[in-house]
């Protein structure tokens, strides 16, 4: 069981994150020294722990910072907001800022209410909305790679609920790197062997200041409830995540999941803004923001 | 006096003398889900609590 690891002391464990994410690196083939990273910062441990761990490995990697304009009576976005440009200024790194409502017109939460999509959550139009924006920064500013803070509970609790739903599409892209696509930049997710507990002592050894109230909107979310499903399980049988991720990872590469041939599966670029997308035509972001735009005088005048 | 469990906006409190790990048992919190600290020091499962000694749990758990 990893879980002794927190018994390193300081130093030594603040030296062991870094060397296993620079291990996973190699081993699944994420990036180089010679790429050009954008990490997606949200203000959180995963995302500054990350950036950290990157530079601190000598990788050449800027931040991406996406403002959603979620307040929620705790001012959210903008704490995170300023979290993010906290750890630029501090270790003198570059950080991108893009403003979802200055460049659309609406915060996520408007946005999401006027594309009635997520059942009166934004989750969904969130989650649609920082791949696109992610995308369109990597491709516009010329990075190699785009990476993001998924730990191993992230990944387990996305790889539990897909498989209790046997969604076999998504099955078949989850992994610690996904290649570049049609439009779309190559993700990595370097931290994905590393425990979510794991991850909360780095940044808290290391001092990184980040936000720790959750968004208000991930209150009861279906991932955060399959996370204490699987630390239920990780407490009585220590090493199921990581054994059930693994697992997972092999079984899909001895073929597990056959590649569906079917045409309709093929990716076509987007008619507006390029990135690939299933259908020909409008991606569904290019068609939120269409509906965004056709009843902007009904949002404005509520 | 107890040993006092913080967790965001919940308390708990303890008996003296148990370790962290029999602790956060007892008061039904998944030692898989916080980081403890006790005056800013990260500490371990089997630390024993005393008598006055004020835990703050650290939720790791985080949405997305
Ligand atoms: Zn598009």
């Amino acid at each position: 069981m990893r879980q002794h690891k927190l018994a390193l002391c300081k130093e030594h464990y603040l030296e062991w994150v870094p060397e296993q994410t620079e291990r996973f690196i190699r081993k699944y083939g994420m990036f180089g020294h010679d790429d050009k990273i954008l990490v997606a910062v949200s203000g959180g441990k995963d995302s500054l722990s990350l950036w950290d761990i990157l530079v601190r490995l000598g990788y050449q990697a800027d931040g991406l910072y996406i403002g959603l304009g979620i307040d929620a009576g705790i001012g959210y976005s903008s704490e995170s907001h300023r979290l993010a440009e906290k750890f630029a200024n501090d270790h003198n790194l570059k950080l991108q800022v893009v403003d979802i409502e200055k460049e659309y017109g609406q915060p996520i939460p408007v946005l999401a209410q006027i594309s009635h999509r997520g059942h009166g959550k934004p989750c969904a139009v969130c989650g649609l909305t920082k791949r696109h924006v992610m995308n369109r920064i990597a491709r516009d500013l010329g990075y190699d790679v785009l990476a993001t803070g998924h730990n191993l509970d992230d990944e387990a609790a996305v790889l539990f609920g897909n498989t209790l739903s046997w969604s076999v599409e998504y099955l078949l892209r989850q992994g610690p790197v996904l290649p570049s696509a049609d439009g779309l930049a190559r993700k990595a997710k370097p931290l994905c062997r590393l425990y979510e507990r794991e991850m909360t002592a780095y940044a808290i050894l290391r001092g990184i200041e980040y936000i720790y109230e959750e968004c208000p909107f991930a209150e009861g979310s279906t991932s955060i409830y399959y996370k204490e499903v699987l630390n239920r399980l990780e407490n009585d049988r220590p090493g199921a995540k990581l054994t059930f991720y693994l697992r997972f990872l092999e079984a899909r590469q001895t073929g597990l999941f056959a590649e569906s041939k079917e045409p309709a599966d093929y990716l076509h670029p987007c008619s507006n803004c390029g990135q690939a997308t299933s259908a020909p035509g409008l991606c569904s972001f290019c068609r939120l923001i269409e509906k965004v735009a056709d009843q902007a005088p009904l949002v404005s005048n509520l | 006096m107890t040993v006092k469990l913080i967790l965001r906006d919940k308390e708990f409190e303890v008996k003296p003398g148990m370790t962290l790990l029999s602790s956060l048992q007892k008061v039904n919190v998944l030692p898989e889900s916080v980081i403890a600290t006790r005056e800013g020091e990260m500490i371990l499962e089997d630390e024993i609590l005393k008598d006055g000694d004020v835990v703050k749990l650290i939720a790791v758990i985080s949405g997305g």
